[in-house]
């Protein structure tokens, strides 16, 4: 394994709209707003000193009640230099995120479970549909507010009284 | 019962062309569990695929929010059921990584020992349900009946056949019983003779070969870009597994060669797992030889039960631990962690966010299956027929409850 990781190389070339996440511990981790995402993953998967090939997850964060309130965090891979890298894209609400699909395929199904589970939109996804959750479902499971029982129905005995405003359909945002 | 929908008919130069949408699964035998494939075909060709999962979702990222960290064991039992003990190794990384501990010695070697049974254990479903889904029913018959050795060794170290649970966060919940060394080297002689037996059933085997050759190769390149791991992207030729190149528990100090097949196809998907089986028993009999006795769960109060349970009638201060961990649990540094394994099915990844409670803030799995299955969506090469689908699904070897969670 080649030596230290070049993460200044990253700051550097996209000088003050990348930033370093100093809590992180376990591997090497940078914080970009959703308008650099795109260009971000492409220097990294492109550049030689990185070759980051192998995009392993794409993980939505719901901090609610706190703000920024959503996060996407990615875990990139570099199969020829053994390299892991954590980027981090924090969201407002409603949280829109600009797809990688046309990077890494992988990024599809991951993209769409994101959008089932959190409600956050992909701006330019191929196939943006529900994932997991059949297509009618409504509301977004994942999210803090959710309540981890579901909400009562007739199918639904043991789940929490939904107050109307707290209904949400894939319309209210998309 | 398959449900028929006409969508477009046209006269073409060779006759009638009629597209149907065709609908397979979730209820049929060869989609491993509950798949449902959208078919667009035209005739025996087929156009598109579009899978449709999620019937087995159970929302385990969302139970785990309000599970402590214990407590998340047995849910993690369910994510890949033919291989439970690997997926108990994941997790319980991933957290001992936030709490900055170790497993001691010899309980590495048992979890990585239970982890190569769990692999052989994974991977000999496929031997034997891939040729079986393709017409060779006999296979499955042999290799379930050697998966019943594995299984009895499961249910003799952990007690259970199939949810094991055997993992705690550092260590294992018990020692290997004794007599248990004997029964292992004993598995490993006869299954090494079995390995050849499968391979002479169905490697000179005309129909299995036909249907399984040269169908659904998938390049290098786009394995990668589909971000498939474990035997689905070594078969295309690429290179690595985490055992090796990134060494958890004690695989530094194992012996074993990484398979790696250049055509990408489903015979070699389906020879990589074959294949892949003899080095795991190359490795659990290493696991047998260079183990130590030793403890085998951390000693430390505050995460672990005690080892003497008789300490728990005499000593106040364990009996408080006892109920503050059963009761609570234990709290984890607020932190965050990626945590990879080498998981039968490739790369099982754990990201924890720990708020500094007793249970995780979020908790993201990141399942082998899931990204592997969605190769079927892509056009790989040399995946025309209806026929071929089938071959592919039990190629790529996804374990639907994993796909869903």
């Amino acid at each position: 394994m080649p030596g230290q990781f070049p993460l200044e190389k990253i700051i550097d070339n996209f000088s003050g709209q990348v930033s370093t996440d100093p809590t992180v511990t376990d591997m090497p981790c940078v914080v970009v707003p959703p308008a650099v995402l795109v260009a971000l993953c492409l220097f990294l998967r492109d550049d030689d000193a990185f070759k980051f090939n192998f995009m392993a997850d794409i993980c939505g964060v719901d901090f609610y009640p706190s703000l920024p309130r959503y996060q996407l965090v990615y875990h990139l891979y570099s199969i020829d230099l053994g390299w892991r890298l954590r980027i981090k894209c924090p969201l407002d609400d409603p949280p829109k995120a600009p797809t990688i699909t046309h990077i890494w395929t992988t990024a599809n199904w991951h993209e769409r479970e994101a959008f089932d589970m959190f409600g956050i939109v992909f701006e330019g996804h191929p196939d943006l549909r529900r994932i997991y959750m059949w297509q009618e479902f409504e509301g977004w499971p994942m999210r803090r507010n959710y309540p981890l029982r579901g909400y009562k129905d007739k199918y639904n005995p043991f789940g929490e009284e939904k107050a109307s405003s707290q209904k949400h359909t894939i319309g209210d945002i998309l | 019962m398959t449900d028929v929908n006409v969508i477009s008919e046209s006269n073409q130069e060779h006759g009638l062309s009629r597209e149907v949408l065709m609908n397979l699964g979730p209820q049929h035998p060869s989609t491993h569990g509950v798949l449902r494939l959208l078919l667009q075909m035209d005739g025996e060709i087929v156009k598109r695929i579009e899978p449709h999962i999620g019937l087995l979702h159970r929302g385990t990222e969302k139970l785990c929010e309000s599970f402590t960290y214990t407590q998340i064991f047995p849910l993690t039992d369910r994510l890949d059921y033919l291989c439970q003990p690997s997926n108990n190794l994941g997790y319980a990384l991933a957290v001992e990584k936030l709490l900055d501990i170790q497993a001691p010695e010899r309980a590495q070697y048992i979890r990585v020992l239970m982890a190569e049974l769990s692999r052989i254990s994974g991977h000999l479903l496929i031997t034997g349900a891939l040729p079986m889904d393709v017409g060779a029913m006999t296979s499955l018959l042999y290799t379930m009946r050697d998966r019943e050795m594995v299984m009895d060794l499961m249910e003799m170290i952990s007690g259970a056949r199939m949810h094991t649970s055997y993992c705690r966060v550092g260590g294992v919940r018990e020692d290997l019983p004794s007599g248990c060394v004997e029964r292992i080297i004993e598995f490993c002689n006869i299954f090494e003779n079995r390995i050849y037996d499968y391979e002479r059933l169905l490697e000179n085997n005309r129909v299995f070969l036909a249907r399984v050759e040269n169908v659904g190769n998938i390049s290098g390149e786009d394995a990668i870009a589909l971000g498939l791991s474990g035997p689905c992207l070594r078969a295309s030729g690429i290179d690595w597994d985490i055992r090796r190149d990134a060494p958890y528990e004690i695989y530094d100090r194992l012996d074993f060669d990484v398979i790696v097949r250049t055509d990408g196809d489903c015979y070699d998907r389906w020879k990589c797992r074959v294949d892949e089986m003899r080095e795991s028993l190359k490795m659990i009999r290493q696991c047998v030889a260079q183990m130590q006795p030793g403890p085998f769960l951390i000693d430390d109060p505050k995460i672990a039960f005690p080892v003497d349970k008789d300490l728990l009638a005499h000593s106040m201060e364990t009996h408080i631990h006892h109920f503050k961990l059963a009761a609570e649990g234990f709290k984890v540094p607020k932190g965050e962690v990626y945590s990879a394994i080498e998981a039968p099915k490739g790369e099982l990844g754990f990201y924890i966010i720990s708020d500094g409670t007793e249970k995780p803030f979020r908790l993201k799995i990141r399942a082998p299956s899931f990204v592997n299955l969605q190769a079927l969506t892509e056009r790989t090469t040399n995946m025309k027929y209806l026929a071929d689908v089938i071959a592919m699904i039990g190629s790529l070897d996804p374990v639907m409850k994993e796909v869903d969670k």
